[in-house]
């Protein structure tokens, strides 16, 4: 069975969430893998070492794991989360970056530190900019449609339904509604089809006269408007219909 | 099947029976009347339509009644952004079925939506009919404004209805006096851009699309291309709510003219496509 770990480094557990709200398709999916790692839905392996001086317990990422489903921004002022990540990628064969936090930072990337309880943690990046990452999920939380279609699509090694999610790893790991307008709207390529404003997750893009205003304030570079946006890209999967 | 005209199951000319949908509709009213037929029959709950109180920017609404789908008719030479509405259809309005009609760019970002949802959660199995419209190009609302006040000599104010055919623009105004008309050759520069990136002339990825182009004056072409628009569209005609003939599959102004359109549009795009990478400027990725 394909072993998937889930892992949760800086973000609000939402995006697991979002898997979790399949309701009946969950047991469906915890029947097709086998759960290796995940601290919120499966318990937890742990090695106890007890010295003179003090009694640690650490959770232990397993060997061979399939596929690694990362949850959250990677805090780069901790070391402990930036071990685990690189252990993650090690130890994984196909590491997604699992949601907005991870993929593109979201609203982590306002971070600037001085907050409790570690005012130090000032940066929580996308997990791309310290480890190559296969495939990238945005969404604040990401759909669970979306999630299911990728972890069905992966199970079954369909590849060329898997592309775009490939693509967003390798190439949009900064995007955030200007850097649409930019690519798209400055490059004479929107059409106004009204896509990224429905998508977006805050409701910072509304249509004007046929295009798209970004309201950056409410932005939290989450980038699902870049990943939905169909200037930007299609897979060839999509014209395939019944 | 054909290269030209995308996949289909059939291709028909039909109109609506019902005068009241006929009349101010664009062509044989087969949008207007599908989502009525829709509504009343229970297969729909509602639509996303474009509208446009004052006939020119359109907006999208979602149309739950037959007279919010009247009100609707007609085609807007503008951008209506019709997936903008799609959330809100399903979570405000409470939607389960929602008719979608678009340009054949809007079918591609919703069926995009459909097929890769991240950011469209619950919505995609609300879908329950997809109907396209042809579609050479489109104009921003300033660009039509123009070219009907200063090229048509027309105030907005006067206008009922705008149609483009037979290599015109024509403008017709409420005081039913003939229309006016600009040659299309003064009208392609006020095209927006962004369609000229665009190959799909005859909304490849509707359940049905629907055009002018290849039937007779007041009537339509039906592109038939998914098992859910054949259904449709049969239940249609078994219920008397449209009359068809069969289309015409070798005159010149029939079927042979639908199909030239769109090589002639897809030969062109690609041109634009090939330009575009030369001057080194980015295109949309087919992945
Ligand atoms: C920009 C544009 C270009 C077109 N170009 C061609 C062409 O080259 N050849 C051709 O044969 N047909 C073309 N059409 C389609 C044609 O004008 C009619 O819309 C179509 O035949 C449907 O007519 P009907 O009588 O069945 O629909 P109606 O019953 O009149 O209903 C039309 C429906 O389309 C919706 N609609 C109107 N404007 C828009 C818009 N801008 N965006 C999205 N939805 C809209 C309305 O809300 C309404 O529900 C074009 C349409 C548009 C919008
Ligand atoms: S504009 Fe909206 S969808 Fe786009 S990145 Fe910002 S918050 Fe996300
Ligand atoms: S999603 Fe549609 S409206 Fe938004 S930028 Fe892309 S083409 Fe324009």
């Amino acid at each position: 069975m394909v072993r998937v770990a889930h892992v949760h480094l800086s973000a609000c557990t939402g995006c697991l969430i979002s898997l979790a709200d399949s309701y009946e398709k969950l047991p469906e999916i915890l029947e097709a893998i086998d759960l290796v790692y995940s601290i919120t839905l499966a318990d937890e392996k742990t090695v106890v070492t007890e010295t003179d001086e003090k009694i640690s317990i650490e959770r232990v990422y397993p060997d061979n794991v399939d596929i690694a489903l990362v949850e959250g921004s990677v805090c780069i002022d901790d070391e402990h989360s930036m071990a685990l990540l690189k252990e993650v990628r090690e130890k994984s064969n196909i590491v997604v970056a699992f949601g907005s936090c991870a993929a593109t930072g979201g609203i982590n990337s306002f971070s600037r530190g001085g907050q409790d309880p570690q005012p130090t943690h000032t940066a929580f990046l996308p997990i791309g900019k310290v480890i190559k990452v296969d495939f990238a999920l945005p969404g604040c939380a990401p759909a669970i449609e979306g999630i299911l279609n990728f972890i069905f699509a992966a199970l079954e090694g369909d590849t060329d339904y898997m592309l775009p999610y490939a693509v967003f790893a390798e190439e949009f790991m900064d995007t955030n509604g200007l850097d649409l307008a930019r690519r798209v709207i400055s490059q004479s390529l929107c059409m106004g089809c009204g896509t990224c404003a429905a998508a977006c997750q805050t409701r910072a893009i509304k249509m004007y006269d046929g295009k798209p205003n970004f309201d950056m304030d409410l932005c939290i570079n989450c980038g699902i408007c870049t990943f939905q946006c169909p200037r930007i890209s299609v897979s060839s999967t999509v014209f395939n219909i019944e | 099947m054909s290269k030209s005209l995308g996949n289909y199951m059939e291709i028909i000319t039909a109109r609506a029976t019902d005068a009241d949908v006929r009349s101010r509709s664009q062509d044989g009213g087969i949008v207007s009347a599908a989502f009525i037929y829709g509504i009343e029959n229970g297969i729909l709950d509602g639509s996303i339509v474009a509208s446009a109180p004052d006939k020119h920017n359109p907006s999208p609404v979602v149309a739950i009644t037959k007279e919010d789908i009247l009100k609707a008719r007609g085609t807007k030479y503008s951008i209506s952004p019709n997936v903008a509405l799609l959330k809100s259809a399903v979570r405000e309005h409470g939607l389960e079925k929602v008719g979608f009609v678009g340009t054949p760019c809007q079918l591609v970002a919703l069926r995009k939506a459909i097929k890769y949802p991240l950011g469209f959660r619950h919505v995609g199995d609300k879908v329950g009919l997809i109907i396209g419209i042809f579609c050479m190009e489109n104009f921003n609302y300033q660009s039509m404004k123009i070219l009907i006040e200063e090229y048509a000599n027309v105030s907005m104010d006067d206008v009922l209805k705008t149609d483009i055919g037979k290599g015109k623009l024509w403008v017709y105004k409420k005081d039913g006096s003939e229309p006016i008309t600009v040659p299309l050759k003064e009208t392609h520069i006020f095209e927006q851009k962004s369609c000229h990136v665009c190959t799909d002339y005859t909304s490849e990825l509707a359940d049905f699309s629907t055009g002018s182009v290849g039937s007779p004056d007041g009537w339509s072409t039906v592109i038939i291309r998914t098992k859910r628009g054949k259904e449709f569209i049969d239940k249609m005609i078994a219920d008397g709510k449209l009359e068809t003939q069969p289309a015409d599959l070798e005159g010149k102004g029939g079927i042979p003219l639908l199909e030239k359109l769109s090589n002639g549009k897809k030969e062109k795009s690609l041109d634009t496509i090939r330009i575009r990478e030369e001057n080194g400027l980015p295109v949309p990725k087919l992945l």
